[in-house]
C-alpha cells in the first residue's frame, strides 16, 4: 500500500470517529476527493521543479497515534521562548497537551481548533474564516484540511492587543514510529486588533516525522499580525508549512522564517491583500548544512490598488544543502501604485552546495513599482583579509562575514527575546562566538 | 625587524612589485611615498598576507623568520598590523566584540587564556581616551555606517588595542580632516617605543608633519627609487612626482 492509497484508508478510520453531520465535515469529504484525484505533488508540477518529496513517500508514516506521549517539561523547555510570559498551544503527536500549554480565553481565544470546529459558541468564526483562505485546490493543502481537527485556535477580537506573545509548538515524541502530522491553525485578528506568534515544529527523537502544517490568517482592517516561524528540526524531519494570509486594507502582516535545521522545509507562503494601504511583510533567514534542503515558495496577490509587499530572504548553504527560492508577485490590472520589493540573497560556502532562485513576476498594472533582486556569491576575499589580518583565523572569520550577512534581516523582529535567542541560533550556526556586550 | 630582499609580487599575474629592498629596525618611523598606481597599497598588503598576491620572488623577514609560509592571522599573531585604507564594514558584530575577538584569537595563539573582561574594559576606555572616541562608538557595529574619519580612526583604535611590533598605515590620512588628523597622529605617536616600528604609507606630505618620519622612501613602478630623510617629503610636496620620474627618465 503506498503513501497516498494509507491516507486515504486513514480517512475511512478517521471518519469512525468524527461527527459526520457537521459541515465541516462535507469540507474534509471533498478535500480528501481533491487529495484523491490530485494525490501527493511531483517534480512534474511547476511549483516542485526543485524539491522532491518522492523518496520521503515511500516511508511508512502512521496517521494516528498508537499511544498517549507525555513529555518532561524540563526536558523541552529548550524549545520554547521561556525568557518571556506567553499564552503556548502545545500538542504531542498532534495531541493537545493541556500541561504544557497556557491557553486563554481572557478578551482573547487562544485554544483549540478541535474545540472552536465542535462547539457551538465558535461557530461563527468558524463559518466565516475556516478554509477560506487555504487553497483548495493545492495537493496537501487539501490532505491537511481532509484530516483537520487539531492545531491553534487564536481570536483577537475588534481593538484588542494581546498583551503576550503566543507560541504553537508541535512536538513530535517518536514515540508512535515513523509519524504524518497534519497540524491545522486558524488566526483571526479583528479591526485593530494586534498579535504575535512564535511556531516551531519539532521532533524530539529518530524517527522520520513528516509534517503537512496549514495555517490560516486574517487580518482584519488595521489588524497588526507578526507571524515567526523557527524551524530547526532534527535531520530526519521533515516540514511542509502552508500558511495563506488574508489581509483586508490599512492591515499589517509580517512573516519572518527561520529555517535552521530539517531533512526537507517546504513553505509554501501565500499572501492575498483584499484592501487598500496593506503591508506584507516576509522576511527569513536560512542556514543550512549537510545534506538539508530549504524550499521558499512565496506568493503575493496584489489585486487592489496601493498596496505595498516586501520580501527579503538571506541564504547561507555550506556541505551539500539545497537551497530553493520561488518568489511569485502578481499585480492585477486594477491594483495601481502597488510597490511589491523582493530580495534574495544567497552565499554558497561549499563548491556542492546549491540554490535555485526564481523571481516570478506577473505585472498587469502599469502604474506600479516593483523590484527584484537575487545574488549568488561567496564571501568577499577582502572582506575575509581584513578580519584575518587582525589574527582572526580564517574560519572564525568566514563565520563573523556571514553572521553579519544575515544579520540585518533580524531588525524586524519586534520581541527583543526572540530576537536574541534567534541572533544567538545564527552564532552558534555559524561557529561564531559574539560573547557578552560588554 | 622587517627585512624585504629583491621582493617581486604580482596580483592576477600582473607584476605589481618589482624588486623591494627594506630594512625597518625596531624604533623607526618609515614613510613610503609614490604616485598612484606606484604599488604602495600592494607592498603592505604582500607584507600583511593576502592570498591573492602571489610572491615571484624575493623574501620578507620578520624577525628573522620568513613570513612566505604564514597565513594573514599567523602574521598579525607574530605582531604585524595592517591599517587597511578601506576598512570592512561588519554589520551586527559590535567595535567592542570585534576587538574582544581579535584580541583573543592572538592571545589563543600565543596559548594564552582569554583577556579577562575587566581588564579588556579598562584597556578599551585607556585607548578609546587617547584616540578620543566616545563610548557609543563602540557598541555600534564595526564600520557600519562610519564616516570615512570615523572609520580610520577605528583602525588606530584597533592597533592601540592590539599592540603590534609592526604597524603599517595604508593612506590613513585619506578622508580625515585635520582635527582628526592630528588626533591620529597623536595616538600613533604615544604607542611608539624603541620596541616597535611604524611604516606610513601615504600620498601626500601633509600626516609626516605629525608623524615625523626617520626614513622616508619613494616608490615608483614597483621599485624604491630614492630614499632619505623627511627632507626628501618636504622635496617630493615642492617639486611634485614628476621631478622623481624626470630624473629615472
Amino acid at each position: 500500500m503506498d503513501l497516498k492509497e494509507k491516507a486515504l484508508s486513514s480517512f475511512m478510520a478517521l471518519e469512525q470517529e468524527l461527527d459526520l453531520s457537521s459541515p465541516i465535515h462535507d469540507i474534509r469529504l471533498s478535500s480528501m476527493k481533491t487529495f484523491e484525484e490530485k494525490g501527493f505533488p511531483t517534480k512534474k508540477m511547476e511549483a516542485w521543479k526543485y524539491t522532491s518529496l518522492a523518496k520521503l513517500l515511500k516511508t511508512d508514516y502512521g496517521f494516528f497515534p498508537k499511544k498517549e506521549a507525555t513529555l518532561d517539561l524540563k526536558a523541552v523547555k529548550k524549545y520554547f521562548l521561556y525568557e518571556i510570559d506567553s499564552y503556548k498551544v502545545v500538542f504531542i503527536d498532534g495531541v493537545y497537551s493541556p500541561f504544557l500549554s497556557d491557553t486563554t480565553h481572557d478578551g482573547i481565544d487562544v485554544c483549540l481548533l478541535s474545540a472552536a470546529l465542535t462547539k457551538p459558541k465558535y461557530k461563527k468564526v468558524i463559518d466565516q474564516y475556516f478554509n477560506q483562505v487555504a487553497d483548495k485546490e493545492e495537493n496537501l493543502t487539501a490532505l491537511n484540511t481532509s484530516f483537520a481537527k487539531e492545531g491553534a485556535y487564536v481570536f483577537v477580537p475588534k481593538s484588542v492587543v494581546a498583551e503576550k506573545p503566543i507560541q504553537i509548538i508541535h512536538f513530535s515524541s517518536g514515540e508512535q514510529g515513523d509519524f504524518m502530522l497534519q497540524p491545522r491553525s486558524l488566526v483571526v485578528v479583528e479591526e485593530n486588533a494586534q498579535v504575535q506568534i512564535i511556531e516551531r515544529h519539532q521532533s524530539l527523537a529518530p524517527h522520520a516525522v513528516l509534517s503537512n502544517s496549514v495555517t490560516e490568517i486574517f487580518a482584519a482592517k488595521n489588524a497588526i499580525i507578526d507571524f515567526y516561524k523557527i524551524q530547526n528540526d532534527r535531520a530526519d524531519a521533515t516540514l511542509v508549512d502552508n500558511t495563506y494570509v488574508a489581509q483586508e486594507s490599512n492591515s499589517h502582516v509580517k512573516v519572518h522564517t527561520f529555517s535552521f535545521g530539517g531533512k526537507l522545509t517546504r513553505n509554501n507562503l501565500n499572501f492575498y491583500q483584499n484592501g487598500e494601504h496593506i503591508d506584507s511583510t516576509m522576511k527569513g533567514i536560512t542556514i543550512i548544512e549537510d545534506q538539508q534542503h530549504v524550499d521558499h515558495y512565496t506568493l503575493v496577490n496584489h489585486v487592489q490598488p496601493n498596496c505595498e509587499s516586501h520580501q527579503d530572504y538571506k541564504g547561507i548553504f555550506a556541505d551539500k544543502s539545497v537551497g530553493v527560492f520561488n518568489g511569485k508577485i502578481y499585480v492585477d490590472k486594477i491594483a495601481q501604485k502597488t510597490n511589491a520589493f523582493q530580495q534574495n540573497n544567497n552565499i554558497l560556502l561549499d563548491d556542492k552546495a546549491t540554490i535555485n532562485t526564481k523571481p516570478q513576476l506577473e505585472i498587469f498594472a502599469d502604474d506600479v513599482k516593483c523590484s527584484h533582486g537575487c545574488t549568488i556569491g561567496q564571501l568577499d576575499e577582502d572582506a575575509l583579509f581584513y578580519l584575518r589580518s587582525r589574527g582572526i583565523p580564517k574560519k572564525e572569520a568566514k563565520g563573523l562575514l556571514t553572521y553579519a550577512f544575515a544579520n540585518n534581516v533580524l531588525e524586524s523582529v519586534a520581541i527583543p527575546a526572540l530576537k536574541t535567542r534567534i541572533n544567538k541560533l545564527i552564532a552558534m550556526k555559524l561557529g561564531v562566538d559574539l560573547g557578552h556586550d560588554l | 625587524m622587517l627585512t624585504v630582499t629583491d621582493l617581486h609580487a604580482s596580483v592576477e599575474d600582473k607584476e605589481i612589485l618589482k624588486g623591494i629592498n627594506l630594512q625597518v629596525n625596531p624604533g623607526e618611523v618609515h614613510a613610503i611615498m609614490g604616485p598612484n598606481g606606484s604599488g604602495k597599497s600592494t607592498l603592505s598588503t604582500v607584507i600583511a598576507g593576502h592570498e591573492d598576491y602571489a610572491v615571484e620572488k624575493g623574501s620578507i623577514l620578520f624577525d628573522g623568520e620568513d613570513l612566505a609560509d604564514l597565513d594573514a592571522e599567523e602574521r598579525a599573531h607574530k605582531g604585524i598590523f595592517l591599517s587597511f585604507q578601506y576598512p570592512v564594514e561588519i554589520p551586527g558584530v559590535t567595535v567592542t566584540n570585534f576587538i574582544k575577538t581579535a584580541i583573543n584569537a592572538s592571545r589563543k595563539a600565543q596559548g594564552l587564556e582569554d583577556m579577562p573582561a575587566n581588564e579588556l574594559l579598562k584597556k578599551i576606555r585607556e585607548k578609546a581616551a587617547l584616540l578620543e572616541i566616545d563610548s557609543k562608538f563602540l557598541s555600534r557595529s564595526l564600520n557600519e555606517g562610519f564616516s570615512g574619519g570615523e572609520k580610520k580612526r577605528n583602525e588606530i583604535f584597533q592597533l592601540a588595542m592590539l599592540e603590534p611590533t609592526l604597524a603599517i598605515l595604508d593612506e590613513t590620512d585619506s578622508g580625515l580632516d585635520i582635527d582628526a588628523l592630528k588626533i591620529v597622529a597623536n595616538g600613533v605617536n604615544k604607542l611608539k617605543s624603541k620596541d616597535n616600528a611604524v611604516v606610513v604609507i601615504t600620498h601626500y606630505q601633509r600626516l609626516l608633519d605629525y608623524i615625523v618620519p626617520d626614513y622616508v622612501h619613494v616608490l615608483y613602478n614597483g621599485r624604491i627609487v630614492k630614499s632619505g630623510t623627511k627632507d626628501l617629503a618636504h622635496e617630493l610636496e615642492a617639486k611634485g612626482y614628476d621631478w622623481i620620474k624626470q630624473e629615472l627618465a
